[in-house]
């Protein structure tokens, strides 16, 4: 089943003096259930291709298609709701509201949803113990340590019930074991849960672990390898 | 709605000593506005207070037209029976019956121009402190057939006390009034122009001078409550006819209430540059707190927050450090004035005795109004939401994707 559909997507950067083809006439289509790395030096495209699918920049030419949708008709607003309701976003850092605790931070995107106060509660617990964080429910961010905060940000993912995990760098700014109990994670969740996880990265050591993997190279898809 | 509210106020101790500043200067602003609005209202208070114990009365009752032509034609008839009718009126609690005209005086080769004023010597007393003022010889009483000069005027004609001066002029119906009057008394009054051309005899006294039996040119009236002017003068609308004139204190000093208002604008003028202190402090606070969460901010609209509602936690955060200093200011102003109002401060020294020469207190008042912390709190509630409106325009045209790159 397509969840993600890309046909000749350009992104062109034109503030500059010299445009800059950050997407350059990409094609691509990622199912659902996918455990999918996007991959490439700094400079490549990957958080530009992320920010496309996800609608927080739109394409220069193209046509992307989320979930069945063609997200080019949606205005700002139309496309924060779907954001809110379809992806849920892993960032490499500052991912946590620092005022609020894990479980606030967690419960805090299904209030933006309108789930009930008791709802929340319950989905959150469930979800931090999933994460494994069971015990650091009420730890705010600063309290928790860089691998717990990422559980925490996948959790808050999670929580919102998405179509699609989108995680750009997740582990960038962690040490290899934190990182790589992070991808443990998520891959126990793509297994489990059949959660679809697209993530960008420049390690070697998580590129290994993603089940397909999308090369880019200047803005165009080098390489796209399924993975055993 | 809480947890916004909850995210908002968590938000504004991120940076614990940057609020408290920003509080802080609303809070001192505040307290330091209150402070020169209470002393500026007390003030005012206080000289129309003054004023109207010492001058005008509240109220006045003429005849028609006195007011205007000042002459003894305009006056009218008075009697004790008038006096306690009106004391009938429960606000009313001082009547001061004045025969006020003009005279020549004259001693030796000096003439001058004077005002003479029939005073009821001991109710005149009991109001304005005449007696007081007395620096030599001796007040009138009921039945003096003596003449009281100001200090001044007696300088001028080079009288003293003994001496008798000729006070010539025209009475009633232009029947000439000419008599020969020993002076009594000598009276000093701060106000140049008083001392120079004020004297006074008892009422009786004048009424046959001026051969003006039973009329008066003025009467004073003091209220026991000035908010009651109103009611009263409809009151003695009713009581007299169409031949009186009856005004306030307002209508008689015109130029207090001018320069109350001259004074007033000049207090609002430095009010306004202590809310561009608290401006300052808030705004500053509130630019702050914006660039510093740019990326939190993108984070956020990324995850789902629709931008009205992250406005809303701004707006609440500015909300909030404006009524921390608010409130925070106009309680512990409370105390502070209510302790001012009660304790004004005195004056000393030369200044002390200037004041005390023009018949006033030497003290600076204060008065406390609910109005004026209404007044407060509105002003810095629409500071706080002029502020607000700079993170709402930055969040309304925030690119997420521009500010998760910072
Ligand atoms: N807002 C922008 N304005 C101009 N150029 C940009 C902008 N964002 C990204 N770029 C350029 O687009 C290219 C791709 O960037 P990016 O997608 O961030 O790559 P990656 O995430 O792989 O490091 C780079 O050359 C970058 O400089
Ligand atoms: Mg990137």
């Amino acid at each position: 089943m397509k969840l993600i559909e890309l046909y000749s997507v350009t992104k062109i950067y034109d503030e500059t003096i010299v445009p800059v083809k950050a997407v350059d006439n990409v094609d691509l289509q990622i199912d659902k259930g996918e455990f999918t790395a996007i991959v490439g030096p700094s400079g490549s495209g990957k958080t530009t291709l992320l920010n496309l699918i996800s609608g927080l920049d739109q394409p220069t030419s193209g046509k992307i298609v989320v979930d069945g949708t063609d997200i080019s008709t949606y205005n700002e607003d139309e496309l924060i709701n779907f954001r809110l309701h379809h992806i849920g976003f892993v960032f490499q850092a500052y991912n946590l509201i620092p005022v609020f605790t894990a479980k606030e931070n967690v419960e805090f995107i299904m209030l933006l949803q309108n789930i009930s106060k008791s709802e929340r509660e319950k989905r959150a617990i469930d979800f931090l113990d999933a994460v494994g964080l069971k015990d650091r429910i009420n730890n705010f961010p600063t309290e928790l340590s860089g691998g717990q905060q990422q559980r925490v940000a996948v959790a808050r993912a999670l929580a919102s019930t998405p179509s699609f995990v989108l995680a750009d760098e997740p582990t960038a700014n962690l040490d290899s074991v934190s990182a790589e109990s992070l991808l443990d994670l998520m891959e126990k969740l793509n297994k489990e849960h059949n959660m679809t996880f697209i993530f960008s990265t420049h390690d070697e050591k998580v590129i290994r672990r993603a089940h397909r993997v999308i090369q880019l190279r200047d803005g165009k898809i080098e390489k796209d390898v399924l993975m055993n | 709605m809480t947890t916004y509210i909850k995210l908002a106020w968590r938000n504004l101790w991120r940076n614990k000593k940057r609020t408290l500043i920003a509080a802080a200067s609303v809070f001192f602003a505040v307290i330091l506005s209150l402070i020169m609005r209470s002393m500026q209202k007390g003030y005012y208070d206080y000289m129309i207070d003054s004023s109207v114990r010492l001058y005008t009365g509240h109220i006045q009752i003429h005849g028609k037209d006195f007011w205007e032509k000042r002459s003894l034609e305009e006056s009218m008839l008075f009697d004790e029976a008038v006096m306690h009718k009106l004391k009938e009126n429960k606000n009313i609690i001082q009547i001061l019956p004045r025969l006020e005209t003009y005279s020549l005086i004259s001693f030796g080769i000096v003439s001058r121009v004077v005002q003479v004023t029939g005073i009821n010597p001991d109710l005149e007393n009991e109001v304005t402190k005449l007696k007081d003022k007395i620096t030599d010889g001796s007040y009138l009483n009921e039945n003096s057939k003596g003449i009281l000069l100001a200090e001044g005027l007696a300088k001028l004609l080079n009288v003293n006390v003994g001496d008798s001066v000729v006070l010539y002029g025209q009475g009633f119906h232009g029947i000439s009034a000419a008599a020969v009057i020993p002076v009594i008394g000598i009276v000093r009054f701060a106000i140049p122009e008083q001392n120079k051309s004020f004297t006074y005899l008892s009422l009786t006294f004048a009424q046959e001078h001026f051969s003006a039996f039973d009329r008066i040119t003025s009467l004073s009236i003091l209220l026991n409550d000035a908010n009651e002017i109103e009611s009263v003068k409809t009151f003695l609308k009713n009581f007299f006819d169409d031949s009186h004139e009856i005004m306030d204190w307002a209508e008689l000093s015109p130029e207090l209430v001018q320069s109350i208002q001259i004074d007033n604008a000049s207090g609002i003028i430095m009010l306004g540059i202590l809310y561009v202190v608290i401006a300052f402090g808030i705004f500053g606070t509130i630019v702050m707190m914006t660039a510093e969460r740019v990326k939190e901010f993108g984070i956020l609209i990324s995850i789902g927050m629709k931008k009205w509602k992250l406005a809303l936690v701004t707006t609440l955060e500015t909300i909030f450090i404006s009524f921390i200093g608010v409130t925070a200011g106009a309680l512990v102003s409370i105390p502070i004035l209510l302790y001012l109002v009660h304790h004004p401060i005195p004056l000393t020294g030369e200044t002390a005795d200037a004041i005390l020469e023009w018949g006033f207190d030497p003290i600076i008042p204060f008065a406390l109004y609910s109005g004026m912390y209404f007044a407060q709190i509105w002003t810095v509630f629409a500071i706080a939401i002029l502020s607000a409106f700079y993170p709402i325009n930055f969040i309304r045209r925030l690119k997420p994707s521009v500010a998760l790159r910072g």
